[in-house]
Parts: structure tokens; sequence; C-alpha cells
């Protein structure tokens, strides 16, 4: 979990920048980053690539945190 | 000849027709894309190019029909007129007001059956075109985005794309085309995956279930399907669009049937309803299954 945490927070670095780096796992993504619905659905295609999996949009409906991101990723694997 | 349009614009490049698509905020399908697709159709004919490439310069491909568009156009124009037909039927005996409202009925549903009629034709003859056919596609292929994808012979698809069929969140089918020319390429069971769940899947799974025909990286999309273009371009013309016929069909019925049951799903009050929903949503999250929903 400790290793899929790090790798979300690297990938949400990548693509929003620093302000993604100072995320804790329990903080909202869509509050603190400002993104929208196709900034998500970015996020989503670079999990599924990362990790190898598919993860279908329902998977992660009300999902707002990295530590949520990183509960759907532990099932799908 | 080139073309610069509110929605599209075009030029040819050696022999190649290269299609950009520019509407903003995704390149949402409504009458002025129908209307400069059309047009698009008649340059072909009178200035048939060796092949078409399909690319947007918005940050995804298509992210389907104007919703908001048809429910302004249609749904509402049809609620006027409900309105005037209801005041009209008041003054009438029940016999008479019945026949008013029928006539009523059946009035929105010629302009909706016109306009997806319309849709139909277009996509139609941009799909048995005796020319091959490429989409380059990247970020949302969603609903009449992916619709206007699968018109083409062939779609490269960038790593950020993502295909989905959304229409059934909001009580409709795919409405211009999509299934019959989906099942022209892939298995029910992905089909009814993509329908009755309204997930998007990436690019790695739809090149996997054969939707599309190459994954490049982020942003190689329009290249890759150039040199694609540039291939294409090398066989004999007549070979060609002899052999496009054989392998690619116009699936006439059963293009027939999807317009019917959109008429028919679109024409009723829950569809209404959702479209009303999405219309008025100013949630942040339109391109994600909503919660509930």
């Amino acid at each position: 979990m400790t290793d899929v945490l790090a790798t979300l927070g690297r990938l949400a670095t990548l693509r929003f920048g620093s302000r993604a780096a100072a995320l804790g796992p329990h903080d909202d993504l869509f509050e603190s980053l400002g993104i929208d619905s196709l900034q998500a659905l970015d996020l989503l295609t670079d999990l599924e690539e990362e990790f190898g999996i598919e993860i279908p949009d329902y998977e992660v409906q009300g999902v707002q945190t990295l530590a949520g991101l990183a509960e759907v990723i532990g099932r799908r694997r | 000849m080139e073309y610069g349009g509110e929605a599209l614009s075009w030029r040819h490049e050696a022999e190649v027709l290269e299609v950009e698509l520019h509407r903003e905020p995704l390149n949402e399908i409504g009458t002025t894309t129908l209307r400069e697709l059309e047009l698009l159709v008649t340059e072909v004919e009178v200035h048939p190019p060796r092949a078409m490439l399909l690319w947007s310069s918005r940050p995804g491909f298509c992210a389907g029909a104007d919703l908001r568009e048809l429910h302004a156009s249609l749904v509402t124009r049809a609620a006027r007129s409900g309105e005037t037909l209801a005041a009209a039927a008041s003054r009438l005996p029940p016999w008479a007001a019945a026949v008013v409202r029928r006539i009523g009925a059946g009035s929105t549903r010629r302009e909706l059956a016109a306009f997806i009629d319309r849709i139909h034709a277009t996509f139609d003859a941009i799909d048995a075109a005796p020319f091959p056919t490429i989409a380059a596609v990247h970020g949302v292929v969603f609903g009449g985005g992916l619709e206007l994808a699968l018109i083409c012979d062939l779609v490269v698809a960038d790593r950020t794309a993502r295909f989905c069929f959304p229409e059934l969140r909001l009580g409709l089918v795919p409405g211009f085309g999509g299934i019959p020319r989906l099942e022209r390429d892939l298995g029910n069971g992905v089909i009814r995956d993509l329908l009755l769940s309204g997930r998007s899947i990436g690019a790695p799974r739809a090149h996997a279930v054969g939707l599309v025909s190459q994954v490049v990286p982020r942003g190689e999309a329009r290249e890759a399907a150039r040199r694609l273009a540039r291939q294409v371009t090398r066989v004999p013309s007549g070979a060609l669009a002899t052999a496009k016929r054989f392998a690619k069909p116009i699936p006439r019925a059963r293009l027939a049937e999807e317009k019917r049951l959109f008429v028919e799903l679109v024409s009723r009050p829950e569809t209404i309803e959702a479209l009303d929903r999405f219309v008025k949503d100013e949630g942040v999250r339109p391109y994600l299954a909503a919660e509930g929903g």
C-alpha cells in the first residue's frame, strides 16, 4: 500500500506539478489541485499504464483521494 | 481546395486530405459540425483525395453529440410546440384535441428523425468513401466522437485516448451509427460491455479488442497517421476501393433499426428529463460517470 501511494504521488506530481507533491493520502484531489474531469481521465490512463491494470470509471466513482485510489488499485491487481 | 470553418478545416497535403476538428470545447457534434461535414462530403466527391486523415487540435478527439444544442433546438422547441398545441387542443372537442396532440408528437419525432437522417447520410458517405480514411485520436473519444472515428477505416490512437459509449446514462442508444459499425469489427460481448456499462476503455484495451489499429506515444497520433496515409496511397486506388467495399460493407438494415430506436428513446419523457439534468449540471466532471448515475 505504501509503495502504491508513493507511486500515485509520483504520477500526480508528474501530471499536476509541485502542488501535488505536498498532497497527503487523504487530501481531496479535486479540491486541492482543482483538476477537471479531462485531467481525471488522463490520470486514470496514467494509473492503468503504470500498474498494468484496467480501472473501469465506475470503480473510481466518488474516489477523491490518493488513499482511495490506492484502495481501488489494490482491488484490481 | 482548402476550407476553414467554425468546426472543421481541411487542406490537401499532397494526395492526402487532412481534416482538422477544432470546435470548442471538445468538437461536440451539432448542426454546425454536421453542416461542415456535409460540405466535406461534397468536397471529396468533387475532389476525391487518395486518402483522408481526420484529427483534432482540441484537447481530445471528440466528446460526442452536442447535447446542449440537441436539448435547446429539439427538446425545448418541442416543449414550446407542445404547449402551443395543448393550448389549441384545449379549445377543441376531445376527439379533435387527440388528433392535434398526435400530430404534435409526430412533428417532433419527424424533426429528430430528419436530424439523425442527415447525420447518418453524412457518416455513411464518409464510411463508404472509395478512398482510405484514417482517424488520429487522442484524449476523449466519447459517444458521437467514437461513432465519428468508427466511420474511418483505420484508427490510430495515442496512449491518452479513451473510448466510451455513455449514451445509456441519458436513456439513449448511440444514434450516429456506432453499434452497427462496431459490430463489423468487435465481438458482441465487447460491444455489450461498452454499451451497458458506459465505461471508458483506454487505448491499449481498445487495441487489444480490435477497435484501433495502432497505439502510439502521447502526441504522436497525427504523425503516425500521416505515415500510414502515405503508405495506403501507394496501393492502386481501384483495387483499394474494391477491397474496401468488400471488407467494410455499410450495415444499412442495422443502421435503420438504430435510427428508429434512437428517435423512439429520445422522445421519451425520462430521456428529456435526463437531458435537462445534463444541461443544467454545472459540475466539473462531465466526462466521468456520475455517482449513482
